[in-house]
């Protein structure tokens, strides 16, 4: 079982979303992100005043899955959000201790299942 | 001590307007019974007259939505509350006070007290006796006069709203309010408009760029000086964006702005007459689209982005700087006008910040500045004004609206405060000084 967190365009959620699909993954849970990475963020200009650093608009998916499912997700992810531009986003992997299923009370890779 | 005041104030205001209110019951009784009769043409041309400047009263009224709109987009969405709630308060206090004491102070009439700079025609609204075509030559009634003037009032004291935002204690927002626009801003206004010594030099001021809107301005500045900038507006030297939390509520207002200038300068021509109102509303919009123009090319250049709040304030801008002349300069130079109000505000607005005066919505460069420009446009391009003239008002009213805003505002900084604390104003003057958010349920990421 692993947490798989992604970092991703907000543009490409969509690409991903359909690459997860076509790879029977469709259990996934995005939430809005802001932060900066290489880019150290942009330049950002109100009324004339400069902001040099200024966090960029991304979108966070967090995916559990068990083991077999890692690299399906891994390249679907990076299927539909690789454009090869600078900002693409990062994957983490972390392994999960437990998993439960609130409504069944089902636990391990069947909770996940 | 607050408690005191305000208990003081509406006393002082309700006592005022009721004492003035039986005398004028009975004056409506007797002229009612006293009316000539007009011919039938003369009648129609009353109504007609008096229905155009009612209804630019309400174009007008509309203006402090506008205003809301603006400066509430502009702000942060913390105090988005706060500023909706004085620019609610404004027009309400400013058309009771201006029935206090305001239009007896603006319009003496006969009652020049010392020289032609200071007038008063008594407390409270007089309703004259006898046929109501003997007020103002038939133009229109008295209280199509007040209506109209009253809604006037209140616009100068919404500039100041803006330029003091995000810091300013609401309750010396709101005194200062008072005082100004039931005694600094008529007094100045009845120099020009109530026969005052401007008038006779000749003086001219159509619809207020100098009378509304500098006085507005000026108030506006000394303000700003006296508050301080917002926390976190100059690190080191350094001048950093603090963002406005709304530009289609910046847009929205800006349009109603834009419509209500159509009563703002149409209606003061005091009459329906087509060939002077008609040519008003022309050169009262083709300067706002020239400096529309200009202030996109000016911000693409300087800023390197045609900026939307920029040339927002470009547009009002350009309808500050046609205020003045919109009667009496041709339609090229109402868009020479506009167009250079445009290339001023960009410039100012930077100008301003690169000295540390902190005017979260550009109220200094829009009222102020061009509000000047507008007056000395006057005397550039009609050739019946003189620009001496004009330059001689515009730096009159200048010192004389400084000097009592900035005793106005020291008064209270030094009695009661002018500013939120440090704590209030990073929380946010909604929670601290309303007890409650613009937008409860939604959560703000501060990106800054």
């Amino acid at each position: 079982m692993k947490l798989i967190i992604a970092y991703i365009q907000p543009d490409r959620l969509n690409p991903v979303k359909q690459a997860l699909y076509a790879r029977n993954i469709y259990k996934i849970s995005v939430t809005n992100a802001l932060g900066c990475g290489q880019q150290r963020g942009y330049v950002h200009m109100w009324r004339g005043a400069l902001q040099e650093v200024n966090l960029l608009k991304k979108v966070r998916l967090a995916i559990a899955v068990n083991d077999d499912f890692i690299e399906p997700t891994i390249e679907g992810i990076c299927e539909g959000a690789r454009t090869g531009r600078i900002g693409d986003g990062k994957i983490f992997v972390l392994p999960i201790e437990e998993c439960v299923r609130i409504r069944t009370g089902e636990r391990g890779v069947d909770a996940i299942g | 001590m607050n408690k005191i005041l305000t208990a003081a104030l509406t006393g002082l205001l309700f006592t005022g307007i009721c004492l003035a209110e039986e005398n004028s019951a009975q004056a409506v009784a007797e002229t009612v019974a006293k009316t000539s009769s007009p011919s039938a043409a003369e009648l129609a041309m009353f109504a007609v007259n008096n229905l155009w400047v009612m209804a630019g009263g309400m174009l007008v009224f509309l203006m402090h939505l506008g205003f809301a709109c603006v400066e509430s987009g502009l702000a942060r969405a913390k105090n988005c509350n706060n500023i909706l709630f004085k620019n609610t308060l404004t027009p309400a206090i400013g058309f009771l006070s201006y029935a206090v004491c305001g239009f007896a102070l603006m319009y003496p009439g006969v009652h020049w007290l010392w020289g032609h700079w200071f007038g008063f025609a008594g407390f409270g609204l007089h309703l004259p006796p006898g046929d109501p075509f003997a007020y103002h030559n038939g133009e229109f009634t008295y209280w199509t006069d007040f209506f109209f003037q009253g809604m006037f009032a209140a616009t100068a004291a919404t500039i100041v709203s803006g330029a003091v935002a995000e810091r300013v204690k609401l309750s010396s927002y709101l005194i200062f309010t008072a005082v100004y626009v039931s005694i600094v801003y008529p007094i100045i206004g009845s120099w020009g408009w109530g026969g005052g010594w401007l008038d006779t030099m000749h003086f001219h001021d159509f619809a207020g760029s100098t009378f509304v809107h500098s006085v507005g301005g000026w108030a506006a500045l000394s303000g700003v000086i006296l508050l301080g900038p917002r926390i976190g507006k100059y690190v080191d030297g350094k001048v950093m964006p603090v963002m406005g939390h709304n530009m289609p509520l910046v847009t929205i207002g800006v349009f109603l702005l834009w419509l209500g200038w159509f009563g703002f300068n149409g209606a003061s021509a005091f009459n329906a007459d087509p060939s002077t109102v008609s040519l008003v509303l022309v050169n009262t919009m083709i300067a706002a689209c020239a400096s529309v123009v200009s202030s996109m090319l000016i911000s693409r250049l300087m800023l390197h982005h045609p900026d939307l709040s920029m040339t927002m304030n470009g547009c009002l801008a350009g309808l500050v700087g046609v205020t003045a002349g919109a009667d009496c300069v041709s339609v090229g130079s109402a868009v020479i006008i506009g167009g250079i109000a445009g290339l001023i505000v960009v410039p100012a607005v930077v100008f301003f910040d690169r000295i540390h005066l902190d005017d979260p919505v550009g109220a200094l460069s829009v009222h102020l500045v061009n509000g000047i420009w507008g007056t000395l446009a006057v005397g550039i391009f009609s050739p019946e004004h003189h620009f001496l003239v004009q330059l001689l008002g515009a730096a009159v009213v200048g010192v004389v609206s400084f000097a009592s805003s900035f005793a106005i505002f020291f008064a209270l900084k030094k009695i009661v405060g002018i500013r939120v604390s440090e704590e209030e104003e990073l929380r946010g003057l909604d929670l601290c000084e309303h007890g409650g958010e613009a937008y409860p349920g939604f959560q703000f990421f501060v990106n800054m």
